[in-house]
């Protein structure tokens, strides 16, 4: 599990170490579980803190099911999963990851099966479904951080109590299963590196708000993958770094990742829909559009002092899908501002109930605040049948007119 | 008419008009009613307050306002319930309180925030590590605010007497219904499943205290007849609910008689007392730490599947039908492992797609048939 930072090129780019880590992520876990070394399966935004300290191998479902779908391999897994008796109307990750217990195979990596579990839902309440099911299926434990939803603006002392409760006993668990003492510098460390890893990865996806953006914000989907991934070590600080260096560089010679040229920005809510993640990407640059904003630099910008527990759960409460509509609300009012967007594309995604049966409010809210035009359209973040290219070429289409009409009408001014 | 009839008659009476409910029961005591919507909303701390809690699980409505908030796979209880507050029907309630046990009820009370603002809503998240004292402690801060937000509705505070007092009229309400789902059985014919539904279902919309007269009334006149004979199949219900009443009609007339069910709207709303104890929101915050077997309290090990079976065993079931609401995540990630475990025990098991929705009972009747067929005959 040693760390990858002695760059073996003089020029190694990030688009390499990226790719080296991720390598890396996978390959430590299969040869660990050939060791006999636990491997937990976990949930995106869980408090990685715990088993980073404990040296426990650590895969994410979510990102494997993601890359599976990118790679457009999710329906064999999906039809695997419905045979068994998994409703089409479930999340497509849950199904993925369910199916994958049991077949072992994939187009992607083949990733080892987990010894222990460890979920946190400030993201959805799936989790806590899925992954019993895991539990009681595969007969190993469940280590569950249960954040309460925020009904209100702020997260409560009273619920930092209980998620503070729930990490004495999270610790507890993984001393019994693993027989070993938790060490407290140790994670005093993680603490620290995780929360400066959280601020190099907010540094360099904070470029999307120079116009012309440096970034292509489909990378975005790319990067992400270290923030769940990798986010307690010190190689995910030093690729953070990396990516702001080169953005800083692009920047000032007046370049960009973007292949075109920037006409439109746009805030993109939801997850990717990654079966057609080039599709969507074609059409956006067809346009000219640069999805300059989004939700996930936030999403995983979880910063607190090193030994402030509160702070640890504070961070972990805050996350978006976590939040109440109004603060749902004037973070996507924020991001369209600070990111200086033409438009909004919201994703009504077939899997993510939590997102969806908010979005109606929320895209009507925040265009009340911003004037902003968006579009909504139909898809899945790996189920390809939800998902039809006509009607988001269309939507795209209609959004572009408005955004035009809306830039002439600026200079008419 | 006898004296069962009548029972059955008043109850439908109530059932099927909650607004004059609403209305005679604000006329008789000056206070208000409240709307609790589905799961497990502590209706304690509202009746401690003189106000009348009815429960809020939708209803058979053709929706269409609702699909400007929410889209069209969103659970049909939530979306009859946003249709029917949007259209202005539980506009006399003083106020509404959304738990938020899944995604769909979190989105729901947000929602409600922004849709239906001429209507209070007190919101509350039950933590899912309930078992630990964290949990219990954490759940009881969460009852606490709801308790003040009632007092300033009613303008008075609810002491901890009055609520000891509810909890203890809820304790009673819930062995009567239990008593009841036990008797029942042995009067298939009087008490047939859309009946059986009826008298648990009318809690809903009665004081519990009348209500468990009107219960007790009731057995004590079922006692009075000798054991019913039937020939109808046994089998226990699980699932959210299983309405529209026409499907429980289908179940009698394809000759299937209810011995038990595992419903949230029914056996699982009076399965768990709240436990002795000296402070009552404490007491109250115990009580979800104690409930087993319901798709909506985390539990690892799952053991809703072995408390069916047994269920099953004791009632001498002879198959269980799944009411699967349609689009409801905790239920449908239930259900494959719930399937296995049947199959172990050797249950039949026929699982129904329902929705309050539902526009013809066709399909439900043609599947009903077939099971009910298919376990007669395996018993030749």
């Amino acid at each position: 599990m040693g760390e990858v930072l002695i760059l073996s090129e003089e020029k190694l780019t990030s688009k390499q170490y990226l790719a080296e880590l991720s390598a890396k992520h996978y390959q430590d876990a299969i040869d660990g579980k050939k060791r006999g070394e636990l491997v937990a399966w976990s949930s995106s935004i869980a408090p990685q803190e715990l088993c980073e300290t404990m040296g426990i191998h650590v895969i994410y479902p979510e990102n494997h099911a993601a890359a599976i779908g990118a790679k457009g391999g999710a329906l064999p897994l999906i039809n695997f999963a419905e045979g068994r008796g998994y409703s089409v109307d479930l999340c497509s990750y849950a199904r993925i990851s369910l199916a994958y217990k049991d077949m072992q195979e994939c187009c992607f990596e083949n990733v080892p099966l987990p010894d222990l579990l460890i979920i946190c839902n400030n993201i959805c309440n799936t989790l806590v479904k899925w992954y019993e099911n895991l539990s009681k299926e595969l007969h190993i434990p469940l280590i569950c951080i249960d954040v309460p939803f925020n009904t209100e603006y702020e997260v409560t002392q009273e619920r930092i109590d209980y998620i503070k409760a729930q990490f004495v006993e999270a610790i507890r668990q993984l001393e019994e299963i693993t027989g070993k003492k938790f060490d407290y510098d140790r994670f005093h460390e993680v603490m620290k590196i995780s929360s400066r890893a959280a601020r190099s990865w907010n540094k360099a996806m904070k470029f999307t708000q120079i116009v012309p953006s440096p970034l292509n914000g489909f990378n975005i989907f790319n990067y992400m993958a270290m923030m769940v991934t990798n986010r307690g070590r010190e190689s995910s600080v030093k690729l953070f770094d990396m990516i702001a260096d080169e953005l800083g560089e692009l920047s000032q010679s007046g370049q960009t990742q973007f292949p075109v040229e920037e006409k439109y920005r746009i805030m993109w809510e939801g997850i990717a829909c990654w079966p057609y993640l080039s599709h969507n990407f074609k059409t956006f640059k067809q346009y000219g559009i640069n999805m300059v904003g989004s939700t996930y630099p936030e999403a995983w910008t979880l910063v607190y002092d090193a030994g402030d527990l509160d702070g640890m759960a504070r961070a972990y409460a805050s996350v978006m899908n976590n939040c109440n509509l109004a603060r749902g609300i004037d973070l996507r009012v924020r991001i369209l501002e600070e990111c200086k967007c033409d438009g909004a594309v919201y994703h009504l995604n077939r899997s993510c109930k939590l997102m969806d049966f908010m979005q109606y409010q929320l895209a009507k809210e925040v265009f009340k605040k911003t004037g902003i035009p968006y579009v909504v359209f139909d898809g899945d973040q790996t189920d390809p049948r939800n998902f039809a290219k006509a009607q988001f070429e269309t939507r795209i289409q209609a959004l572009v007119e408005t955004m035009e009409n809306n830039k002439t009408q600026r200079k008419q001014n | 008419m006898n004296n069962i009839a009548k029972i059955i008659a008043q109850l439908r009476e109530t059932v099927g008009n909650p607004s004059q409910v609403i209305s005679d029961y604000s006329k008789k005591t000056g206070k208000g009613v409240v709307g609790c919507f589905p799961y497990y909303t502590p209706e304690e701390i509202v009746h401690a307050a003189g106000m009348l809690p009815i429960g809020l699980w939708g209803g058979e409505t053709q929706v269409a306002e609702v699909h400007s908030i929410l889209p069209a796979f969103t659970c049909p209880i939530m979306q009859s319930n946003m249709e029917f507050a949007l259209r202005g029907a539980y506009n006399k309630l003083k106020a509404v309180i959304i738990p938020a046990p899944c995604d769909t009820l979190k989105s729901i009370g947000q929602d409600w925030l922004y849709a239906i603002p001429q209507i209070k809503a007190i919101l509350l998240v039950y933590p899912q590590m309930r078992k630990i004292e964290g949990g219990v402690q954490y759940l009881k801060t969460e009852f606490s605010r709801v308790q003040k937000e009632i007092e300033a509705i009613i303008g008075e505070p609810i002491s901890d007497q009055a609520l000891t007092r509810s909890i203890e009229i809820y304790n009673a309400h819930r062995a009567v219904m239990r008593a009841f789902a036990e008797l029942a059985p042995s009067y298939p014919v009087t008490i047939t499943p859309s009946i059986r539904h009826l008298v648990i279902k009318s809690s809903f919309f009665m004081e519990k205290s009348q209500h468990t007269e009107v219960v007790l009334t009731l057995m004590k006149e079922l006692r009075k007849l000798s054991a019913e004979k039937s020939s109808a199949k046994k089998v226990i219900l699980t699932g959210i609910t299983a309405e529209p009443d026409g499907l429980l009609d289908l179940f009698q007339e394809n000759g299937l008689t209810v011995v038990g069910d595992d419903l949230a709207q029914e056996s699982r709303l009076f399965r768990t007392d709240v436990p002795v104890g000296s402070d009552p929101l404490t007491r109250l915050a115990r009580q979800w730490s104690l409930i087993e077997g319901c798709s909506l309290a985390y539990d690892p090990e799952k053991k809703r599947g072995a408390m069916i079976v047994d269920l099953a065993k004791k009632t001498h079931a002879d198959a269980i039908i799944l009411c699967m609401m349609k689009f409801c995540d905790p239920e449908e990630f239930d259900y494959p492992i719930l399937a296995t475990e049947f199959a172990q025990a050797k249950l039949p098991l026929l699982y129904l797609e329902v929705d309050q929705q539902i526009q013809s009972l066709e399909q439900l009747r043609t599947r009903i048939q077939g099971f009910a067929e298919m376990i007669n005959a395996s018993e030749k």
